[in-house]
């Protein structure tokens, strides 16, 4: 405790507060709340109910009021903690609503029927959190059938993205040859194309190489990637010429150099890269949507939007879906932070 | 079998001639050290042998054989990098069997000269790490071995020492000579250093901008360079080259004036001499004495560094440094006047062009 408050209440030159300290902490606490907010609304949002998460004001946790069976009453009663007239609160449970008027009665003496104004009525009410949203889903849809589909698309367009970018890093950072760089131009500039722009035309190749409703459709598409090459590419340049004539002395072949020699010292970029391609891949939504039209075929991400339908959107299982499809995404960078910080500061990529 | 034949070998990068018509003939089991200053060309000459380069004009031959279009990995040679290129993400032993394991070679025998090689250079305690966890001269030892365990025909070497302590260097280099007389391999070294260049070569080949100076046994560049680059190139301190000029010839014999006033006698019969010709006298300083002889050479002293064991003197003759070496500790200072005594001294002579002036 001593260490961390120490640590924590650090302030410019030791004594006092100057305005710096006050407009760091500022910075650094609504910093906190912009970039975990959401996170922390979406996780606890996930385990409330349909009522809950319609329910006015919201509330970051999730609870829900309490209910009662009631003798003579069909259906549970809501309970509300209820202010009667003589001043005395009572745990009620409410029949009907009339008006700003409230019907309640007293679960232990079902008979006796209290009128109690809905301004002096508070919902008794318990944190719960409602696992049937996680539960539910992989009962009633696809849902592992989705993930299969998403960690299929991921993983393969992931290791052929580091197969390809790092050969062309290779041949682009250590042969010398007419053109290089303005090959190496050439690949960058089209970090300036987006998506949208060649949607059409990538989706016509697509559908006349039969790759319309394949997972290989969307996987082939995204495999070369101007920023891969450029990360790895940089690396390699790292890597010093005399390695790679010391192994062609020792009888290397050209592969043999790259596959032994260079790809294993630039695994700090490779992660960098395996990182990004996974989180790419995994969030991709609209590539995925266009390719694929049959169900069975849908990634995660594409396999979520079908949760909201025209009438209504089952925001209680979008919710939960989103949490458990971020889980990779999250776990990945927890574990590869390092790496990226590294090799991003390495290839001075920002 | 190592011996390589260079023949008018040419090497340029785009308009760059960095290589110009090399030819030397490197005999089986020979130690030959490239030397020259930077940019001299020989890591490229010794890259050229290496088949790490390919020469734009030419022939190169290993035992005979043309190799121009051989490669790298085909011509049964062993390179020492100055960085030592260990490949860092592989422990030692692995190191040392890449090279064996491309070759297809049973992992027993793999093992067996790993093993001999190890114990030849002592690096077997540390087989198992990584060249980031050793030391420098335990690198360089590794990058040696690497090179052995190949059994290669001749071995390059390129600045192998340049990276070490000065001390390691020393102990270094002589561990240099021991191996390459237990190996007897063909050895091609290259450095910068021409004391290194001294002690370890059989002959040393001496370039400049892309040519051969001069080659030639160590001894033998230090008698009788064949030029005045040479000639200050080999040995430390460099040799001092004072103007001079032709001033009688008899018979056998011949005058010169230098320092402006001092006359001095060689025994050159130089045909091509004639009186009043230019030349340069090159006189190293360990030949200098000094001298009581108000006849001798009156010069200025400028600097004097006591090394315990011998005095510096770097002088003023009449405008022109001169630099002494003397045994032993003197009572001189800077500002006085002293007198250095050439006689005896061996002399070399070079022409305007720079070229000795040979004596008949």
């Amino acid at each position: 405790m001593g260490v961390a408050s120490r640590f924590i209440l650090r302030r410019k030159g030791g004594k006092g507060w100057h305005w710096t300290d006050i407009v760091t902490w500022l910075w650094l606490v609504g910093g906190l709340i912009i970039m975990f907010g959401p996170a922390v609304w979406l996780v606890f949002s996930s385990f409330k109910t349909p009522a809950g998460l319609a329910e006015f004001p919201p509330s970051i946790l999730p609870y829900v009021t309490q209910q009662a069976t009631v003798q003579g009453y069909d259906k549970p009663l809501q309970l509300f903690e209820a202010k009667l007239p003589d001043g005395s609160t009572r745990v009620l449970a409410e029949v009907r609503r009339i008006g700003i008027m409230s019907q309640m009665v007293d679960p232990k003496t079902p008979g006796e029927t209290i009128r109690v104004n809905i301004n002096d009525r508070t919902p008794v009410r318990t944190l719960s959190f409602a696992t049937e949203n996680y539960t539910q889903p992989f009962v009633h849809f696809n849902f592992l059938r989705y993930l299969w589909n998403s960690v299929f698309v991921t993983v393969t367009a992931t290791l052929i993205t580091l197969i390809v970018n790092s050969m062309a890093a290779f041949a682009l950072s250590k042969y010398e040859f007419r053109g290089r760089s303005v090959a190496m131009l050439i690949i960058l500039a089209t970090l300036m194309v987006p998506l949208s722009v060649i949607m059409v035309p990538l989706y016509s190749i697509i559908s006349s190489l039969g790759l319309f409703n394949n997972l290989w459709g969307v996987i082939l598409p995204t495999v070369a990637t101007p920023t891969g090459v450029f990360i790895l590419r940089q690396y390699m340049l790292t890597i010093p010429d005399e390695l790679i004539d010391a192994a062609r002395m020792d009888k290397a072949s050209e592969w043999q150099i790259y596959w032994r020699i260079v790809l294993p010292l630039t695994a700090p970029a490779l992660a960098v890269l395996a990182i990004f391609s996974v989180v790419w891949r995994w969030n991709d939504f609209l590539w995925p949507l266009i390719v694929l039209s049959r169900r069975e075929l849908y990634t995660l991400q594409v396999g979520l939007s079908i949760y909201s339908g025209e009438l209504n959107v089952q925001w209680h299982f979008i919710l939960a879906m989103t949490v458990v499809t971020m889980i990779p995404v999250v776990l990945v960078f927890i574990f590869l932070q390092r790496f990226i910080t590294t090799g991003i500061a390495g290839t001075g990529l920002k | 079998m190592g011996e390589i034949k260079l023949t008018d070998i040419k090497k340029s990068f785009g308009s760059v001639h960095v290589l110009k018509d090399i030819d030397l003939h490197i005999k089986d089991g020979e130690f030959i050290v490239f030397v020259g200053p930077s940019g001299c060309g020989k890591s490229t000459l010794l890259r050229t042998i290496a088949g790490l380069e390919k020469v734009t004009g030419g022939e190169i031959e290993i035992d005979g054989k043309r190799v121009n279009e051989v490669t790298a990995a085909d011509r049964g040679l062993a390179m020492v990098f100055q960085s030592y290129a260990l490949y860092p993400h592989m422990s030692v032993r692995q190191n040392l069997a890449f090279g064996l394991e491309n070759s297809n070679m049973p992992k027993a025998e793999v093992a067996e000269r790993i093993t001999e090689a190890a114990r030849m250079l002592e690096i077997e305690p540390y087989l198992e790490r990584r060249p980031g966890q050793l030391s420098g001269g335990q690198r360089q030892r590794v990058a040696i071995g690497r090179a052995i365990v190949r059994r290669p025909t001749a071995f390059l070497l390129d600045e192998p020492l340049s990276n070490l302590d000065a001390e390691l260097r020393v102990s270094t280099r002589a561990e240099l000579a021991a191996l390459h007389a237990r190996i007897g391999s063909t050895m091609i070294y290259v450095t910068h250093d021409q004391v290194e260049a001294m002690t370890l070569a059989h002959r040393i080949v001496v370039m400049r901008a892309g040519k051969i100076e001069q080659v030639g046994t160590p001894l033998e560049l230090y008698n009788t360079p064949a030029n005045r680059f040479v000639a200050g190139f080999i040995g430390a301190p460099h040799m001092n080259f004072l103007s001079a000029e032709v001033v009688e010839q008899e018979a056998g014999k011949t005058t010169l004036l230098i320092g402006g006033s001092h006359r001095l006698l060689v025994p050159i019969s130089g045909q091509k001499l004639s009186v009043g010709d230019k030349l340069t006298v090159g006189i190293r300083p360990q030949h200098i004495t000094l001298a009581n002889d108000p006849g001798s050479l009156t010069v200025k002293v400028r600097l004097v560094e006591a090394l315990g064991s011998e005095t510096v003197i770097h002088a003023d003759l009449n405008g022109e440094k001169l630099l002494a070496v003397v045994p032993g500790q003197r009572q001189i200072s800077p500002g006085d006047e002293a007198h250095f005594s050439v006689a005896g001294a061996p002399l070399h002579l070079f022409d305007g062009n720079g070229l000795r002036v040979k004596d008949k």
